[in-house]
């Protein structure tokens, strides 16, 4: 564990200074600074890649510099340094009728929901800041948090379009939550473990091992809980809480500049938390798909990533090839199919597990 | 299972809002989610069209013509052109009607794709917009080939058109077909029979044939709810019976008649129709002949007064003209199919979700500029 480790190690550093608290802030600041770079970094590249995939996907070419003096870099990868830098310079609107305290705490109530939610993921045997023993629960439980947020803005924006993105986003992610916690609980049944470097250790050896091929209600789960985070990150074909042509911007309407842009920020991280949580529950996490192959501890990383690559590379090709359901819709299928077809998964696993396994 | 009753909160849509397709501002009374009442409030564009009219002289009021349905100008030249030289008694030459009715149905599927595209970005999907205009600008770019104009074409003339087709202009035109008819596969496979598709607008907002004409609802809105009524077939004007169509009307394929899904898919199925007659015309078009008539240089339509109706790709577009024998119209007026399709907004979307008030307003393809004039 990093902060444990990174402690002992600042602390055999400094010898005068072993065990202090400071040391221990300093050993818990350290991983988050670098947690923040990810995040930041991540949404950098996510923006971009969300911008060239959509792109090719309609038969454009997406951002592309050229021409000479200030221009988006070649292929236009500066294009999300610009974006962000024009968000940076742009005026910071409050409504004045909004709950000024709460409009402005709501961006920051979201981001810490996803951004704590990181410091369990595990990259590697070692490439972890926590690894708690109720690691899953905890990503879970902290992953909820965000839709406080949400709520928060569109009800303190004080605009009712704001209001209908945060009363459907409230709907929709706490609706979605039992559906996805049910088809981890199939993931958990069969490790009887809840740390996430436990969950990945059952199923190192190999694509065989994996639990979304161990057998054929673990396949359906893990569909299921793909599903369902779709809907908790809000992406199409669940983006209803700020369906566009609905709703202007829905929660986000009468954010600007920044504070809008922190909202952003959040979903890209939201996304790779949830990618990070169906690859360690349902496709081995950092291990490698070839037993024995490209197993080692450095490409423990590149494997992780890539999962989680794929897994976002996924929900934009779901983004920008589906249309937007409608609230009762979506209501229906989390209620009506997802959660009794999840139900039967943990029976399904209970008795496969008592007569194969 | 009981209802549940809420406050009522109004709640303006519009004018500035990304589905209204246009400054409209709907004043809806909502229940959460559910929309009890809904009023159109229209006007944000009116632009004295028909005052301007009593003005200027008859051929001076093409180019206002294009600034109705600005997403079918072409449609409205005709239009306008057909009202004039009816009135007029006038005999256009035979290739001028052949180019007429080439520009007015590459512009109706020109019109279509735009609609078909935006519709899909109501529901949620971004990606068959993009490819629908992609093609689009192709038929714009052949209308720039013919008449330097994308958008706004002042094209057709009393008693001609502005310009010749171009050289090369039909084996563009051929090019563009065959790479066209495919392409609607493709629209079909990416978004008609898409599940979600269909469930966001089969069922929604169904309009009765009789209800639809009571209210004067025409073109593909009026199809869509399974009446036979096309003007190219019915009262044909230019030289639409010489072509061999099909009138494209709804079967309340996924749903209902007359739903949302019908309101669209009869616009898909219109696209190819078009397609039928453009082959049919590029291929009957005289090679020589003059593009105008001799004209005296200001028109004086006799006395008298005319109603004249073509089918644009939004419906049953009319204009009353008359005249008291000066060059300038003592009235024009303008029947637009747009603001019939609008009036029965309050009617289909009354009890419908939020979300389906958006597909609703989408499926009926109004254009701002011409209900507002």
């Amino acid at each position: 564990m990093t902060v444990d480790t990174l402690f002992s190690w600042l602390g055999s550093l400094i010898p005068a200074m072993e065990g202090s608290g400071t040391l221990l802030v300093i050993a818990i600041l350290i991983p988050c600074l670098v947690l923040f770079l990810v995040v930041a970094v991540n949404a950098i590249i996510m923006v971009y890649a969300e911008r060239k995939v959509a792109a090719f996907m309609q038969d454009r070419v997406g951002p592309m510099g050229q021409g000479v003096g200030l221009h988006a870099g070649k292929w236009g990868v500066l294009q999300t340094v610009a974006d962000a830098l024009k968000l940076l310079s742009k005026e910071d609107i409050i409504p004045e009728k909004a709950d000024k305290f709460l409009f402005i705490l709501a961006p920051f109530v979201i981001f810490i929901g996803a951004f704590v939610a990181i410091i369990a993921v595990p990259f590697g045997e070692t490439v972890i800041v926590a690894d708690f023993n109720i690691g899953i629960f905890y990503i879970l439980g902290v992953g909820s948090l965000g839709v406080i947020g949400l709520i928060l803005a569109g009800w303190s924006s004080n605009n009712k379009w704001s209001l209908y993105g945060g009363m459907r986003s409230a709907a929709q992610i706490v609706s979605y939550e039992i559906p996805a916690g049910l088809s981890i609980i199939v993931v958990i049944m069969l490790t009887s473990t809840l740390s996430m470097q436990g969950i990945i250790e059952y199923q190192s050896g190999g694509m065989g091992n994996w639990i979304i091929f161990a057998n054929p209600f673990t396949f359906i789960a893990f569909f299921i809980f793909f599903i369902s985070i779709l809907a908790e990150t809000n992406r199409t074909p669940f983006d209803i809480p700020e369906a566009e042509s609905e709703l202007v911007g829905g929660f986000h309407t009468e954010y600007s500049g920044m504070r809008w842009s922190f909202f952003f920020l959040s979903e890209y991280a939201n996304m790779l938390v949830v990618s990070a949580v169906a690859a360690t529950g349902f496709l081995g996490g950092w291990h490698s798909p070839f037993p024995g192959y490209f197993d080692s501890n450095g490409w423990s990383v590149f494997w992780m990533l890539s999962k989680i690559v794929f897994l976002i590379f996924i929900m934009m090709w779901f983004r920008w090839t589906f249309p937007r359901l409608r609230v009762d819709q979506l209501m229906n299928i989390c209620w009506k199919v997802l959660l009794p077809i999840s139900l039967i998964n943990i029976f399904g696993v209970g008795f496969w597990t008592l007569i194969f396994g | 299972m009981g209802v549940i009753h809420g406050e009522e909160m109004v709640l303006n849509i519009g004018p500035q809002h990304p589905s209204t397709h246009g400054v409209l501002r709907l004043k809806v009374k909502t229940d959460g989610e559910i929309i009890s009442e809904i009023t159109p409030v229209i006007g944000y564009l009116h632009r004295c069209f028909e005052k301007h009219c009593e003005n200027m002289t008859y051929d001076q009021v093409i180019p206002y013509t294009d600034r109705c349905d600005y997403l079918a100008a072409m449609a409205n030249n005709f239009g306008y052109v057909v009202a004039v030289e009816e009135l007029m008694e006038l005999k256009v030459p035979e290739k001028v009607e052949y180019i007429r009715v080439i520009m007015a149905e590459f512009q109706r599927i020109a019109s279509h794709l735009l609609a078909l595209g935006v519709y899909g970005l109501d529901i949620g999907a971004f990606t068959p917009f993009l490819f629908m205009l992609r093609d689009r600008e192709r038929i714009l770019d052949m209308f720039e080939m013919t008449c330097g104009a994308r958008l706004l074409y002042n094209y057709m003339w009393i008693g001609g058109v502005s310009h010749d087709l171009p050289k090369g202009f039909v084996e563009t035109a051929f090019q563009f077909l065959d790479y066209f008819e495919p392409q609607i596969e493709e629209y079909n496979e990416l978004l008609t029979y898409n599940k979600i598709f269909i469930e966001r607008t089969a069922d929604i907002g169904v309009l009765p044939p009789d209800v639809a004409i009571s209210y004067g609802v025409s073109g593909p809105n009026l199809r869509a709810s399974g009446v036979k009524w096309d003007l190219r077939r019915n009262a044909p004007y230019s030289i639409y019976n010489k072509f061999e169509f099909d009138v494209c009307i709804g079967e309340g394929g996924k749903g209902t008649l007359g739903d949302c899904w019908d309101r669209y898919y009869v616009r898909m199925l219109e696209v190819k129709e078009s397609v039928k007659i453009l082959r049919q015309a590029l291929a009957q078009i005289p090679k020589e002949g003059d593009v105008h008539q001799a004209l005296p240089k200001k028109i004086r339509p006799p006395k008298g007064s005319i109603y004249s109706r073509t089918e644009t790709p939004r419906g049953d577009l009319g204009f009353y003209i008359v005249s008291d024998g000066s060059p300038i119209p003592t009235r024009v007026k303008m029947r637009s199919p747009a603001f019939t399709a609008l009036s029965v907004l309050g009617e289909l979307a009354g009890g419908w979700m939020m979300s389906d008030v958006i597909s609703i307003l989408g499926s009926l393809d109004i254009v701002l500029g011409e209900i507002d004039r």
